[in-house]
């Protein structure tokens, strides 16, 4: 970190402090408010924490395909939510017909196995369309030429499925299997969250096994590391990137599904903010690094769900829940003024050095 | 080496796959609807629409890449573009004839009848077979053109490019300039009430054919002779012009009436917040995505000091007002810049989106609706006057954006070639270097945020006044990106590219209704397309030009190299 002589830079380093410091106040004065007031029992909470850990592990999911790609070519994949929502937005057409055929409650875990199949299969194609059209030409360019590639990218993609599917809202049909609670531990936990969490936990854990196990994820981490050596030791660098692009796409579809199930509603600007939220995850969890994003995206996932009630509640500020994406929000503000490496950035560090 | 004919086979599958590729973006294009809507807007009445120009560009686009690639005798570069027209057709005759076989409407909400009676000329699938002929045509047709010497394509360009603007703006110009005895009767031979008549289509074409013709003659010796002029008789040409332009501008209003008054307005307006996300993209090279935030600050301080309804606090006057809502948007935007200072980049774009969010977000919260009225806003605000003058309609507002664009346009103009721009120019090359050559970058990243912020308080004070209210809905992300869009299709850091910019991406849509729908389906595609094709712009700073072009690869390792290291050291 540069540190300059000039004595302006004290009175920027204290407005700083100064920021930091009021956000740690209000977190703490709003936390005492909040369990003074005591509005929540313990009930609330758990279901705070569990609808967190669900959307958590979604944003977790969409987190990896930025990390990944960030990892390889050290740029924002801006459209990432974009490939989301195009996965999401497809399979609802799916879900929809199946429902309506009734295969949807008869076979629910085959119909949803298609269902994501369907959603996995489109956001990959977008993805590798994506990278071939609007990002392999540049990739010598400097850098804020992708980036605007990126979100030029972004809106295109956007605008081009409300022209293909409307403007509307869809609501994503429900699973009659996955209404009501299960109680585990003795706690009743809402079965759609549970299948979130299990599915986004198993997709996790075979990614990591894909990346660190499998001679393609190995070429993966070498093009990571070095893309021209790479292409020197004889691999194929733009058929690993493409495949990096796929396989976060891949990931992004089965969290378009996820998230169908949990909020049941699809929209072409879905993608933008949990978008975001999951760039901001993977930048929590520090960028490039797997484990990272899964645990920034958790993290996340919890301060927004719980966050609201503990922080805001307790200042007297009402409809709490309406700022929920401004926490969201600061927190990507804040990692990236103190901490842009994230929680797990250190580790990347000493390894790559 | 391979022998000729693999070279040649292979040279025709290209071919194919050009014209398939263009024909997916024609498919593409039917089905989200666009043709459809364009096709309202007749070229020439009864003839050919918009949605049908749209349609045949890409037919004769693949024809004329292909023909363009192709080497060999005229024939081969004929069947070329032929064949990649051919191929556009089938790609469209294969959607025609899959809709009718399944009904795709109720996924794709735009593959409508209607549409599919338009791409099968109205005959059912049968007609679908005449598409790839109508395709090969097409390609066949741009094939010629390639063919053509250059002095015989022009004037055939000229004529055909004149048709097609003159259809697609015939509302306004019938409305405004076609009136009184002599436009009138123009109008009248040349228009019907839906379009362009035929005849008018001819004459159209024969005059710009002809007028392109003459000038290829006599355009050089005329340049020639003004090159010869005198500095002084030059400067007095510039003037001239100059004046000319402005009287112009000012006729505006008297001209165009309240509707080209109104887009004119929006076009000032984003001019200005172009003008100033100028100074902080295109001069300081800070990519800042949450630019709306300051426009969202100025129009807020402006609606609460002036109106008088139930948010208002001040009733002051719009005078009294305006420099107070660019101040607080430039405090806020030093205020917003200090944190951000470290940010490098892409990271940088992101904080700031992050940013300009969370303004709207509680702009919008229930929490701050007992001061700024929450979803429903802050109305009531009064329209500003001079002496008796009321600035009440679009056709008043019109002088006041102009003068404020005029304004921020010298400003803006002088900033650049001052000291602290060359400062500016300095960090957006290389951070590290402008530091070692003693540029304070806080003072100078600090004053790019707040100056530009300014711009972004003024254009949104007088977008307060013109709506007359302020909804937080008006400060979407949406417009940061308009903005951007336009400061990059323009030219990044070019001055004349903003104003380029505004009037292609804001003019163009507001006067094709069409258009508006499908707008930002555009703006998306054309920073794609700019990136790769002209990342200087359309009006380029020559400096950027330079920085931005990356044609041979000894050049390029030279010129990404510095931008690679400093971006790949952590922010």
């Amino acid at each position: 970190m540069r540190r300059s002589l000039h004595p302006r830079l004290s009175v920027v380093e204290l407005y700083l402090w100064a920021f930091r410091a009021t956000v740690i106040l209000v977190v703490i004065w709003g936390t005492i408010g909040t369990f003074r007031a005591g509005h929540y029992g313990r009930e609330h909470w758990v279901e705070f924490v569990v609808f967190g850990l669900a959307q958590g592990s979604i944003y977790a999911l969409i987190a990896l395909g930025y990390t990944m790609v960030y990892g390889i070519l050290k740029m924002i994949n801006f459209a990432h939510g974009e490939v989301f929502m195009s996965g999401s937005y497809t399979a609802y057409y799916v879900a929809a017909a199946l429902a309506r055929s009734g295969h949807l409650d008869r076979h629910p875990f085959i119909s949803l196995m298609a269902v994501t199949a369907v959603a996995m299969a489109t956001s990959t194609t977008i993805a590798v369309l994506l990278e071939r059209i609007a990002y392999r030409p540049l990739r010598r360019a400097p850098r804020l030429v992708p980036l605007i590639s990126a979100i030029g990218a972004s809106f295109f993609l956007q605008y081009a499925f409300r022209g293909l599917y409307g403007s509307g809202f869809q609501a994503y049909p429900e699973v009659a299997v996955l209404r009501g609670t299960w109680t585990i531990l003795g706690v009743g936990i809402l079965r759609t969250q549970a299948v979130v969490l299990v599915a986004a936990t198993a997709m996790m854990g075979l990614l990591y096994w894909f990346v660190m196990k499998t001679s393609t994820g190995m070429a993966m981490r070498a093009v990571a590391e070095d893309k021209d050596a790479a292409g020197l030791m004889g691999m194929n660098v733009d058929r690993v990137i493409v495949t990096t692009f796929a396989i976060g796409a891949a990931m992004a579809g089965v969290a378009g599904v996820l998230y169908g199930l949990v909020f049941k509603q699809v929209h072409f600007f879905m993608g933008f903010v949990p978008g975001i939220k999951a760039f901001t995850a993977a930048v929590l969890g520090g960028i490039g690094n797997i484990p990272g994003a899964m645990l920034g995206g958790i993290v996340l996932g919890l301060l927004e769900s719980v966050g609201p009630a503990l922080f805001l509640d307790g200042l007297g500020i009402v409809a709490p829940y309406q700022l929920k994406d401004v926490i969201a929000f600061t927190m990507l503000v804040l990692i990236l003024i103190f901490r842009p490496s994230g929680i797990l950035g250190e580790r990347l560090v000493t390894k790559k050095a | 080496m391979l022998p000729s004919t693999a070279i040649h086979e292979r040279s025709w599958r290209r071919t194919a796959s050009t014209g398939l590729i263009w024909g997916g973006v024609a498919a593409f294009v039917s089905v989200a609807g666009m043709v459809m809507t364009f096709a309202e807007r007749e070229i020439v009445a009864g003839i050919v629409s918009m949605g049908h120009a749209l349609l045949f560009l890409t037919s004769l686009a693949a024809g004329y890449q292909a023909a363009r690639r192709s080497a060999g005798g005229a024939l081969i570069t004929l069947g070329h573009g032929a064949l990649a027209g051919m191929a556009s057709g089938a790609v469209l005759a294969a959607l025609a004839v899959l809709a009718h076989l399944v009904n795709l409407r109720p996924v794709l909400i735009n593959a409508s009848p209607e549409l599919f009676a338009l791409l099968t000329f109205g005959r059912g699938a049968a007609g679908a077979g005449l598409l790839p002929a109508v395709g090969a045509a097409l390609g066949a047709a741009s094939a010629v053109a390639v063919l053509l010497p250059p002095a015989g394509r022009r004037p055939l360009f000229a004529g055909l490019a004149w048709i097609l603007f003159l259809g697609m703006f015939q509302e306004l110009l019938q409305l405004s300039l076609l009136t009184g005895s002599v436009g009138g009767a123009i109008g009248e031979w040349l228009y019907s009430a839906s379009g362009l008549l035929p005849r008018g289509a001819l004459t159209v074409f024969a005059v710009a054919a002809g007028a392109n013709l003459v000038w290829a003659r006599r355009g050089a010796a005329v340049r020639g002779r003004l090159q010869q002029w005198s500095p002084g008789r030059r400067r007095g040409l510039r003037l001239a012009a100059f004046a000319l332009i402005t009287a112009g501008l000012l006729l505006v209003p008297a001209a165009g009436g309240p509707f080209l008054s109104q887009v004119m307005v929006l076009v000032g307006l984003f001019a200005v917040l172009g003008l100033g996300l100028n100074i902080v993209v295109g001069f300081a090279g800070l990519l800042d995505l949450g630019y709306v935030a300051f426009f969202a600050i100025g129009a807020y301080t402006m609606g609460l000091l002036t109106s008088t309804g139930e948010h208002g606090l001040a009733q002051m006057s719009f005078w009294a007002a305006v420099p107070i809502a660019m101040v607080v948007s430039m405090i806020a935007g030093v205020l917003l810049g200090i944190p951000v200072l470290k940010i490098r980049g892409d990271y940088l774009a992101i904080a700031t989106l992050g940013f300009g969010e969370i303004i709207r977000l509680l702009v919008l919260s229930d929490f701050l609706r007992p001061w700024l009225g929450g979803s429903q806003g802050v109305l009531a605000i009064p329209k500003p006057a001079i002496g008796g003058f009321e600035f009440a309609g679009p056709e008043q507002l019109f002088y006041l954006v102009l003068a404020s664009a005029a304004l921020v346009m010298l400003v803006a103009t002088r900033l650049r070639d001052s000291r602290l721009g060359r400062a500016w120019m300095a960090v957006r090359e290389d951070e590290d270097v402008a530091e070692a050559t003693g540029i304070n970058l806080v003072n100078v990243k600090l004053l790019a945020f707040g100056l530009g912020a300014f711009f972004g308080g003024l254009s949104g004070a007088v977008f307060a006044v013109m709506l007359g209210s302020v909804f937080p809905h008006s400060f979407q992300l949406l417009i940061s990106i308009n903005v951007l869009a336009l400061i990059i299709v323009g030219g990044m850091g070019s001055l004349p590219g903003v104003v380029v910019g505004s009037l292609a991406l804001v003019g163009l849509p507001e006067l094709l209704r069409e258009f508006a729908e499908f707008r930002f389906l555009v703006y998306g595609a054309a920073l794609v397309v700019m990136m790769q094709w002209r990342p200087e712009g359309l009006w380029p700073e020559p400096v950027r030009k330079r920085e931005l072009r990356w044609s041979t690869p000894e050049e390029e390792v030279e010129a990404t190299a510095p931008a690679m290291e400093a971006g790949e050291r952590p922010a």
